[in-house]
């Protein structure tokens, strides 16, 4: 039965559950609500549950299981020999695996018939021209060796996938019939559900957890697969960014961490002020009815998707500095230090203006938690506004906007499209704001991206330079979480 | 203390700090303060009583214009301090809240040292031309609040980091610091122990000799115990306004009666 089918006929044996369950628990009751344990709708959700999660649970593993444990299994029959010099097991697996769906597709098609399909041998007929009946090329003409592993192949999946619909099937049936025969005006079902409920909020937090873990152990894999092939005191001490595929790469990433950092201090420069005065004059200033319609429109920026913002960096602020600073359209300054729209400045200030709703947002919620007593206090004595915010307000506030500012340093070093597009391609180290430089997103996206080949400390650079990211963004954060929190205590 | 040592208070007539004619307070549309005329003599302490929500702590905040701060807040009538107007539109009410101070229910010292926090006012309003001047200010002022001895070897230490009721003092010394000539307090002990209390009790007091003291208070005791004028406050009116000495045995209005004895309130 496909999965697809399986996973309804749960679904309907869950309803079925449902109903049955709090039929069966009324009428131990005698019809009466008042006599049972729980309200009816528990028994019934006792009995749905147990039907469908146990049930669920083995189908998902089994599923994912399922394939691994075939192909380790067909892997080892093919042998050693057979494997010609420049490929690997996995990719002669791939070929089994596309040789066995195509033996599918042409079952499905009536090119063969079942029996037919097991029976094929290499010797002969011709595989590769029958398949292309149907519609599936093959790359390669195929081996003996090949077609046996691929009839093994199609053999263990059919077994593996009836097996799999009757254990799952049997499964929600024994947990169908255990809650129903469970089911009784005295049984606590509302503990049972409210005790199922949790392991399911549990499950979702942990999935939470595991892939994070699982992203940061295969990024970790790979750099250490990058490691082997290029030395690590290369890549955080060299000078140089310039790889190429004759295999004399240089792959430093401090020329791409001075673009980051120097691209991120130009956003920031931009994003504090103008969003810490927007969070102040919100906060402190503006009367109920701007605030109510100034907040909303504030966040709105927050909600651009980013490669909008590569855009007007590219196409309105790139062109506008070149305006100014270079001679395009015979430039206003009338010098000429610029001359591509691409630059550092161009995607610090458009990545700035991406920060500023960040900074403002997070600054605000901060100000607002100062206690008003600080304020009437300081009102009281006869400060003024202003006074009142730069003496008692904001050096109470401190704390949590400096973890604001944390964040937001965190999000621009992290920040891909609007580097891409704004801030060039040129690996160097350079005071000049005018000039292209690049970033370790931009290297990452640029180095993953076309025709790659992961065996290549060209390609799996990406995923250092991508792991060295993670624990700058990663420090960052809990940085400034611990800030934050640290100043939270402090009123609450 | 009963209400037998509240009779036999000192009750001299002083001259008259504060009077308020008529005033109205309206948050938005509700009417929170109607019609009320006092007079606050000098060199007293008044007592302002009554249930929650009676507006007790809104007048007082319209002695200094706190209300100001409140978007939906509008006074109407005259408040006059000295025979001057402070809702005249020539009035800066930063200026008048420097001649007005105010002590709040909480304490509330600033996130800064003891010594910032009483040097704040001083600071900001230029009193002192150096740092010797404002150090005297600073000391002056923490004698007056009570509280220099247990502070005076830790002046650099956090004001938060200090008790409730010596909180509550340094904010008093961090009030007088700027030279009010009135002192409101806005139930300052609601947030202290029965020690504390007392401690701050005796301040308020002393204060009496150099300031006209306002205060709001729950407590009919403190009041009686602090105050040599009551006044007491019901749903926005002034019922009843006198000597301590005479609303607390004899008063004339039976809402009076019936709060001070417990029936209402």
């Amino acid at each position: 039965m496909p999965t697809l089918w399986l996973v309804f006929t749960l679904i309907a044996l869950a309803a079925l559950g449902f109903v049955l369950g709090r039929q069966r628990a009324l009428a131990s009751a005698g019809g009466d609500v008042k006599l049972l344990h729980s309200l009816p709708a528990y028994y019934g959700h006792n009995v749905a549950l147990s039907a469908i999660v146990p049930a669920i649970a083995v189908l998902a593993i089994w599923s994912l299981a399922q394939p691994m444990m075939i192909e380790s299994r067909v892997a080892a029959m093919i042998p050693a020999e057979s494997i010609a010099e420049n490929t690997t097991v996995s990719l002669v697996m791939s070929d089994v695996r596309r040789l066995a769906e195509g033996l599918d597709q042409a079952v499905e098609a009536g090119v063969l018939d079942a029996a037919g399909a097991n029976a094929l041998e290499a010797q002969t007929i011709d595989v590769r021209a029958l398949l292309a009946q149907v519609g599936v090329a093959l790359g390669s003409e195929v081996s003996p060796e090949v077609l046996a592993a691929a009839q093994r192949y199609r053999s263990l999946t059919a077994t593996g996938s009836i097996l799999k619909t009757v254990v799952v099937l049997l499964l929600s049936l024994g947990g169908f019939a255990w809650a129903y025969g469970r089911t009784h005006k005295d049984f606590r079902a509302r503990n049972v559900v409210e005790q199922g409920i949790m392991a399911l909020l549990i499950l979702a937090a942990s999935l939470a957890i595991l892939t994070t873990v699982g992203i940061v152990f295969s990024m970790l894999f790979e750099s250490l697969n990058f490691f082997g092939l290029h030395s690590w005191s290369d890549f955080f001490f060299g000078s140089t960014w310039a790889p190429n595929f004759r295999g004399d790469s240089e792959l430093s990433i401090l020329p791409l961490l001075w673009g980051t950092l120097y691209i991120s201090l130009i956003a920031l420069l931009v994003a504090v002020p103008v969003g810490l005065f927007a969070a102040i004059y919100l906060s402190e200033y503006a009367s109920g009815a701007v605030r109510s319609f100034a907040k909303p429109l504030l966040e709105i920026l927050a909600g651009i998707p980013t490669i909008v913002y590569g855009l007007f960096a590219l196409l309105t602020v790139g062109p506008m500095l070149v305006r100014i600073f270079g001679q395009g359209e015979d430039g206003l300054l009338g010098v000429e230090w610029m001359s591509g729209a691409t630059s550092v400045l161009t995607a610090g200030l458009v990545m700035g203006i991406m920060l500023i709703p960040f900074v403002s947002s997070l600054s605000d919620d901060i100000i607002n938690a100062v206690p008003q007593s600080m304020r009437d206090g300081s009102l009281g004595l006869g400060a003024t506004k202003s006074e009142t915010i730069r003496q008692v307000v904001l050096p109470a506030a401190l704390p949590g906007i400096v973890g604001a500012i944390l964040l937001a340093a965190s999000r621009a070093i992290g920040e891909t499209m609007i580097v891409v597009m704004g801030a060039g391609a040129i690996a160097k180290f350079s005071l000049n704001p005018l000039e292209s430089m690049t970033t370790i997103t931009t290297r990452i996206v640029s180095q993953l991206t076309g025709d790659t080949d992961f065996a290549s400390p060209e390609t799996l650079v990406a995923f250092a330079l991508g792991l060295t990211l993670f624990v700058l963004t990663l420090g960052l954060n809990v940085l400034a979480l611990y800030i934050v929190r640290k100043y939270r205590e402090q009123y609450d | 203390m009963n209400q037998m040592t509240a009779l036999e208070k000192d009750v001299e007539t002083q001259k008259t700090k504060i009077a308020a004619k008529n005033v109205n307070v309206y948050y938005g549309e509700s009417h929170a303060i109607k019609d009320v005329n006092v007079e606050i003599e000098d060199n007293t302490v008044t007592a302002f009583i009554g249930p929650s929500g009676c507006g007790k702590s809104t007048f007082l905040r319209c002695l200094n214009r706190m209300n100001d701060t409140i978007d939906i807040c509008r006074v109407t009538g005259d408040i006059e301090i000295d025979g001057e107007d402070i809702y005249d539109s020539r009035v800066d009410p930063v200026q008048l809240r420097a001649k007005v101070g105010m002590v709040f229910q909480k304490p509330n010292p600033f996130p800064k040292s003891i010594y910032d926090n009483v040097a704040y006012g001083p600071r900001i309003h230029g009193l002192a031309a150096n740092k010797a001047e404002l150090d005297e200010i600073v000391e002056k002022s923490l004698r007056r609040g009570a509280i220099w001895d247990e502070v005076k070897d830790r002046l650099d230490a956090p004001g938060t980091g200090l008790s409730g009721g010596q909180q509550q003092r340094l904010c008093i010394a961090r009030a007088v610091a700027t030279e009010p000539e009135v002192l409101l307090m806005d139930e300052p002990c609601s947030a202290l122990d029965p020690i504390a209390t007392a401690q701050i009790e005796e301040l308020i007091d002393e204060l009496r000799d150099s300031y006209s003291v306002v205060i709001v208070t729950h407590s009919m005791q403190q009041a009686a115990r602090v105050s040599q004028k009551t006044a007491f406050f019901h749903l926005g009116n002034l019922v009843e306004f006198g000597a301590t000495g005479q609303i607390f045995t004899n008063p004339e209005d039976p809402r009076t009666e019936s709060y001070i004895t417990g029936r209402i309130g």
